[in-house]
């Protein structure tokens, strides 16, 4: 137990090993000391608004967690503080896992949907050049 | 009844005032509005939600997408124009440039021009690979010599009779196949998209000659990689009239927006306006300028309705850019759903 500290910082992450030591970390996850699991500020190493305002959109829908936001450090790195504080004892891992997994049903159900629509133009539109000749 | 009128319009509508907007944020998380049940349900979204295909041509793509919120539909855009990669020139090896223009500008301007391969079919070049294999690179060769004209008039000013080669355009560059291309590419197929762009200007005596190299990239590295003019959305207006506006108000009020939004029907004689087609609008909030009519319009967005507006620049068709769009998003998320499972099973 390092009392001594004021924060613990637990930093558990999956390195692959790569030529000359180059880090390769995707994801990080950082604890202050004293909390159990349920808050935790993930390190998400190349990303950006992109995936992190519809991350956050989809966890912040998730009616256990109690606080979500996203911050980028600084605009010269290409990483973003992702912190998720849930209600009770809930891991927060669970939601981050499942806020993954429901932007990514959502992303295969839009592709569903407009690659039929876009078939159903394409056909109303050479039907209707059919029946002009 | 207003209370829950003005809730509605809270969750539903961002509202233009004259010196402000107002309700921009997404708000409909559970717990802030009490009697709705804001959790996510994939169900219910996916029974509101749908897309619409308004107009599509070879490179330009206008649809909307109804029941989605802004999060989602700002990461499509975002990556639209700057994570899904095309094929780009990246080296330029010069042999010979004695044109005007300077070596670098050259491989600058080359660098921009859109090449017609789909990238797909290549992948990334390693890192601190110099040479490239055919799995990840393309080869094309620029060689033009400007001459003099032997049988130009005496007298003439024009440089279209003077000389021979003087201007170099994109159809001057040759496709170069390396190793099994040429099988799987047939002839034609592997160009630049337009062949008019103007690279350079020569007069005789001078020659370009160079090899290009072309990788495979994403936008966010350098804009020549982006594969589309632009990728732009914008919520569909909602104009709404608080009272019924009559006579030559009712002609003052279809002035105030964008043509064919607002219409002016005779009903018993008297001119009544009428909210036709606010799609149309730009928001021009010229109203607002008007003393009168300013208090009698509500403009609003709605805010779940994005009408998207992708144009190619002719690399990938414009709904094949969008599909793609989709697929980095699921990639990314796939990503770290892959991490977490690896530290986990730690």
């Amino acid at each position: 137990m390092e009392d001594d500290q004021e924060l613990e910082r637990k930093i558990s992450g999956l390195k692959t090993p790569m030529a000359e030591g180059e880090r390769k970390t995707a994801l990080e996850m950082v604890q202050a000391a004293g909390t159990d699991r349920h808050c935790v500020t993930f390190v998400l190493h190349e990303e950006d608004h992109t995936l992190g305002n519809s991350l956050r959109y989809m966890i912040m829908k998730n009616p256990e967690v109690e606080f979500c936001g996203y911050t980028t450090t600084h605009p010269s790195e290409s990483k973003i503080n992702l912190r998720i504080q849930t209600r009770g004892a809930l891991p927060a891992v669970e939601p981050f896992q499942r806020g993954l997994t429901e932007l990514m049903n959502v992303c295969q159900h839009v592709l569903d949907k407009f690659e039929a629509s876009i078939k159903e133009y394409k056909d109303q539109k050479a039907s209707r050049n059919e029946a002009t000749f | 009844m207003a209370a829950a009128q003005a809730v509605e319009e809270m969750r539903n509508r961002v509202v233009l005032g004259e010196f402000g907007v107002r309700n921009v944020h997404t708000t409909n998380f559970p717990g802030n509005y009490s009697g709705y049940d804001d959790a996510w349900d994939q169900d219910r979204f996916e029974k509101n939600f749908r897309v619409d295909v308004v107009h599509m041509d070879e490179n330009s793509l206008e649809f909307d997408m109804v029941g989605i919120d802004a999060a989602i539909a700002n990461a499509f855009r975002r990556i639209l124009l700057a994570e899904v990669p095309t094929m780009a020139v990246e080296k330029v090896l010069v042999y010979n440039n004695t044109s005007i223009v300077q070596d670098e500008i050259l491989a600058h301007r080359l660098g921009l021009i859109p090449i017609h391969a789909d990238p797909r079919l290549f992948e990334y070049r390693n890192q601190g690979d110099e040479e490239g294999t055919e799995i990840d690179t393309l080869q094309f060769r620029l060689q033009v010599r400007c001459t003099r004209n032997p049988h130009a008039a005496k007298d003439s000013s024009d440089p279209n009779e003077l000389y021979v080669n003087h201007k170099v355009y994109t159809r001057h560059m040759t496709w170069v196949p390396l190793g099994n291309q040429a099988d799987l590419f047939p002839e034609g197929t592997i160009r630049p998209v337009h062949d008019d762009i103007l690279i350079a200007q020569l007069r005789p005596g001078q020659e370009v000659d160079l090899l290009m190299h072309c990788v495979k990239g994403i936008g966010k590295d350098h804009a020549k990689f982006s594969p589309v003019a632009t990728a732009s959305y914008r919520l569909l207006p909602d104009i709404t009239l608080l009272e019924p506006v009559e006579g030559d108000a009712a002609e003052e009020l279809s002035r105030c927006f964008s043509p064919g939004v607002i219409e002016v029907q005779e009903i018993q004689g008297k001119k009544v306006a009428r909210v036709a087609n606010p799609r149309l609008d730009t928001f021009s909030r010229e109203v607002f300028r008007n003393e009168k009519l300013k208090k009698v319009v509500r403009l609003a967005r709605v805010r779940n309705h994005y009408i998207f507006s992708v144009e190619s620049t002719g690399v990938l068709p414009p709904d094949v850019l969008v599909s793609e769009a989709i697929k980095v998003l699921m990639g990314k998320c796939r990503r770290f759903l892959d991490e977490l499972d690896a530290v986990q099973m730690d």
